[in-house]
């Protein structure tokens, strides 16, 4: 048998139990090749419960190991890091979980948080360094760990409560769809829920829409005196969370 | 040809990371898992940057898959590249072993096949890893579940003929030899006198557990006495060369960890002043 087909017959009976593949892998390999399978499956069900322990919390342990065993049958590790493994879970949930909103809006903060954690290294700018722009022109650049989604439910309020240990509240939809924002400050993830001005603010800004074009578009959603005041609460506000690297 | 380091060091496990960080461990050296360091940024990043301004750093990996037989990553080694430029390592290692193949990635070391086949493989992608990384690579023996037949040669004898072939060092992880011997049925003290004395670079020493039909390699004990018997017989055979206990599971107290390192101070018997 060649290397590339014994690594075939290997990688058959890890992902898919098969046993017409483990005997060609040798008669007597039978309690080697399960100790290889109990570890194969026993690491990416470590890492996933490592990485979504809130999920885990809300639909409990029992129900999350189900979820892991689904989704490790759906989806084989493809990457040579584990730190991949997680990206494709929530929609694994979203499938299992379709008329609960707030397990998958979990799993993708648990998510969002993990890889903010060792996104690049930026440095953002202060109040301080503001002075001296020409906000006719500037263009605000954003950390490269900041990412977006869309919130129906209060699941931001539901991860703090089981993070804090405390009783979490019952989902609730929200009025209007909003969005999480994830992102790093040094060296602390952060999220928080906002709304749907801000997003679409953010989604302008991360498109390189000026900040004087930024701040035309409130004029035009709120007036001019409003228009103003809340593009410029938002870039305090951002600047504030350590959101803009650059204004160039 | 990579450069002896004749020291004592441990492994870098979160629940010490403050003792590192602090700055008073009395070891020569750290080894630190690559891959858990190969993210962009943040804290992990940073706390290797420190524990790096205060002790040597060697690398080892568990991602290379060096026996894979459609051959290597290149964003795999070229992420390995950017973090030996930037640590400057001891050590790079990784396994003999391999765990992707066509797209699937196992994060196991799954055991290969002791051919002239792999052989060839296995050299030719050490070749390219180690001009990748543009250094010499220390390459680990396994601890191993299934003994493929028919093989053409030993484990032994693959690694002397790999080193010969590539010119890579040795990382002779004891524990290692002594699982696969009692899996394989074959003399731990044959293997550790096969291998290639001059090439072995580093030692590492860690315990095992007893599974239903075999040993496993689960880093989770102490050094066990069978292993120091084994370590007490190699050391006297090789030059200079680092040795470290490795725990991955259940870890214990930093102290505990350093009463095992002290034993393998005074079996071992090395000191840094042995390397000028």
């Amino acid at each position: 048998m060649s290397l590339l087909a014994l690594q075939r017959d290997f990688r058959a009976w890890l992902v898919h139990d098969d046993e017409v593949a483990a005997r060609h892998l040798g008669e007597a390999a039978g309690p080697g090749l399960r100790v290889y399978q109990n570890n194969y499956r026993a690491a990416l069900i470590a890492c996933l419960e490592e990485s979504f322990a809130r999920t885990r919390d809300w639909i409990g342990g029992e129900a999350f190991h189900d979820a892991v065993v689904a989704h490790i049958e759906r989806v084989p590790p493809s990457s040579w890091t584990l730190d991949a493994y997680p990206r494709d879970f929530p929609a694994t949930l979203a499938m299992l979980y379709p008329g609960d909103a707030e397990v998958t809006e979990l799993a993708w903060i648990d998510l969002a948080l993990g890889e903010a954690f060792v996104g690049p290294d930026v440095t953002a700018l202060t109040m301080e360094d503001l002075s001296g722009i020409d906000w006719d022109e500037a263009i605000l650049h954003f950390t490269p760990t900041l990412d977006l989604a869309d919130l129906t439910t209060n699941a931001t309020a539901i991860w703090s409560a089981l993070a804090d240990d405390e009783v979490p509240p019952s989902v609730e939809m929200l009025p209007e769809t909003g969005a999480i924002l994830v992102w790093r400050q040094g060296i602390s993830a952060q999220f928080r829920a906002i709304d749907q001005y801000e997003r679409q603010a953010l989604l302008s800004a991360r498109a390189c829409l000026s900040f004087a074009e930024l701040c035309d578009v409130m004029v035009i959603a709120w007036g001019e005196a409003d228009g103003i005041a809340r593009a410029g609460a938002l870039l305090g506000q951002w600047v504030t969370d350590g959101l803009i690297i650059a204004t160039h | 040809m990579i450069t002896p380091f004749p020291g004592y060091g441990l492994g870098l496990r979160k629940p010490h990371y403050a003792d590192f960080l602090d700055g008073r461990v009395d070891v020569d050296f750290v080894e630190v898992i690559s891959e858990n360091f190969m993210v962009p940024g943040g804290r992990p990043r940073q706390i290797l940057r420190d524990v790096r301004a205060r002790h040597p750093v060697a690398l080892h990996g568990v991602s290379m898959s060096i026996g894979s037989a459609d051959g290597l990553d290149g964003a795999y080694l070229t992420r390995l590249r950017a973090l030996v430029d930037e640590i400057e390592p001891l050590f790079v290692s990784d396994h003999l072993s391999w765990s992707r193949i066509e797209g699937f990635n196992s994060h196991d070391l799954l055991p290969l096949p002791y051919t002239n086949e792999a052989l060839d493989l296995v050299c030719a992608n050490i070749h390219r890893a180690q001009d990748a990384l543009g250094r010499a690579m220390l390459i680990e023996n396994p601890s191993s579940y299934v003994d493929f037949a028919p093989a053409d040669m030993t484990e032994w004898q693959f690694l002397g003929a790999m080193c010969a072939r590539t010119g890579c060092g040795l990382l002779l992880d004891v524990n290692n030899v002594f699982v696969s011997a009692t899996n394989h049925g074959f003399d731990p003290i044959a293997y550790l006198d096969g291998v290639p004395h001059d090439r072995v670079r580093q030692i590492h020493l860690a315990g095992h557990s007893r599974g239903k039909e075999l040993l496993i390699d689960t880093h989770d004990q102490p050094v066990p006495a069978s292993v120091w018997d084994l370590y007490a017989h190699v050391i006297p055979r090789l030059g200079p060369v680092a040795t470290m206990i490795e725990r991955d599971d259940d870890i214990p107290p930093l102290s505990e960890l350093l009463a095992e390192l002290a034993k393998a101070r005074r079996i071992g018997g090395q000191t840094l002043a042995h390397a000028a």
